[in-house]
């Protein structure tokens, strides 16, 4: 299953359309908003080398950050996450890392996905939120906001995962 | 040199990560001086044909709502036409205003949030329709934000619900002036400050707009006090207001074009040196 180019092109843009036009009209009194787009960089192949990895976290940050008036701020969230990618994903010792193409609930099971998806969740969304505010007045009451909207991406990001990779 | 060399392969990835990381910070700070940020926003061609297509369809579900909306702004205005009439019959003009001072350009808000810290609205008009950085925006029910960047089509704008804006607002009943900002998370709440303790400020007392800044005509609704409170530090009254202008459900909106404002700017200007 070796996917070229053009199917990650179409992927990003499934994904980007996907936060533009349903995600961020998700909103619950100003606390909750899901960022749905952190899925293309979960989604890469692990063999992906790492100067790619962080120049794609770059592009997709910047596509959002022009349609949400952000310059910058979900870039450097983007780009910190898939600097963390590697880190992550070799601290678990995957046995046959090789043959396991794209990290998905089918190649690696539900137990390993959910807890490399939480962590690459809390570590976007963490860095997010504190670059947006940008100060840590108020700690508490970002670490909350932050919290919230994590808990709504990686329930939408999990759902997805069972709707496309169904077997 | 070949050490050199083998040191930048073996950590290019922790170089580009910092080269990225810095590029991105570099935007976020300028972008805190945000009018130098030009290009990148919703103001730019694609992002903005992007939003209208969207909004075409966006806006379809919310016909019956507007119409409502509209109808209610028609009864509103054809009651103070006639009220006008009624008043202009019995009393003698004395000076004609001159009606061109004040010019409004109807614009539909094509992207707006509630939920930043920092909230933009994008509209659909641009600087072909003479739409200017600085102009206020009003809709039927208050106060809605400031136009920061435009384009030839389009244009952003701060929201109330935006840290950066700071209204100059007056309570109606006493005339007494302050700064006027967002409360931060709530969407309904702003808070007026800067009026002293002597000032009795009640429930529900009408917040408008002092007319001292050049944006925003005096006497424009911003909002109904509803708590008065103290703040921490200083000798000054917070007074909460619940803002007039329902943000959630924001679709057609007036930009003021003052042709006033280049006269008083240049005078001000003057006094200024002196």
């Amino acid at each position: 299953m070796n996917k070229g180019p053009v199917w990650y092109i179409v992927t990003f843009v499934t994904i980007v359309l996907i936060q533009l036009l349903l995600m961020n009209n998700i909103q619950f009194s100003g606390y909750i908003n899901p960022y749905f787009y952190i899925l293309f960089i979960i989604l890469l192949p692990i063999s992906i080398p790492t100067y790619l990895l962080l120049i794609a976290g770059f592009f997709l940050g910047i596509t959002i950050d022009i349609f949400s008036n952000t310059p910058g701020i979900h870039a450097s969230a983007t780009v910190f996450m898939s600097f963390i990618r590697p880190y992550v994903i070799n601290s678990y010792n995957l046995e046959d890392q090789e043959k396991i193409k794209i990290p998905s609930i089918m190649n690696l099971g539900i137990k390993w996905f959910v807890k490399y998806l939480l962590i690459m969740v809390l570590v976007h969304h963490i860095f997010l939120f504190f670059i947006e505010v940008f100060s840590f007045s108020g700690f508490l009451h970002t670490l909350l906001r932050c919290i919230l909207s994590s808990i709504f991406t990686f329930v939408f990001i999990l759902i997805s995962q069972f709707i496309v990779f169904r077997k | 040199m070949k050490n050199l060399l083998n040191f930048l392969l073996k950590f290019h990835h922790i170089i580009l990560f910092i080269l990225l990381e810095v590029i991105c910070l570099t935007f976020i700070i300028k972008y805190n001086n945000f009018q130098r940020v030009k290009f990148l926003n919703s103001s730019n061609a694609i992002a903005g044909k992007v939003y209208t297509d969207l909004n075409t369809v966006k806006e379809f579900f919310n016909l019956r709502r507007q119409n409502e909306m509209l109808a209610a702004e028609n009864k509103t205005l054809r009651e103070e036409l006639l009220t006008i009439r009624a008043a202009n019959s019995n009393v003698l003009t004395i000076r004609q205003l001159d009606s061109s001072a004040v010019k409004l350009i109807p614009a539909k808000v094509i992207n707006n949030s509630v939920n930043k810290q920092y909230n933009y609205i994008t509209l659909n008009k641009g600087s072909l329709q003479g739409i200017r950085p600085d102009m206020g925006i009003i809709c039927a029910n208050g106060v809605v934000g400031v136009i920061v960047n435009v384009s030839q089509n389009y244009s952003t704008a701060l929201s109330v619900l935006n840290g950066r804006l700071s209204i100059n607002a007056k309570l109606l009943n006493t005339n007494y002036f302050g700064p006027l900002k967002w409360e931060g998370s709530n969407p309904y709440l702003a808070i007026l400050s800067e009026i002293p303790y002597h000032v009795k400020v009640q429930e529900n007392d009408e917040v408008v707009t002092s007319g001292y800044s050049e944006i925003f005509p005096e006497g424009i609704l911003i909002g109904r006090v509803v708590k008065v409170g103290s703040s921490k530090s200083e000798n000054f009254q917070e007074i909460y207001v619940q803002l007039s202008t329902d943000f959630n459900n924001l679709y057609y909106v007036d930009v003021i074009q003052n042709s006033m404002n280049s006269e008083r700017r240049q005078l001000e200007k003057m006094t200024e040196y002196e």
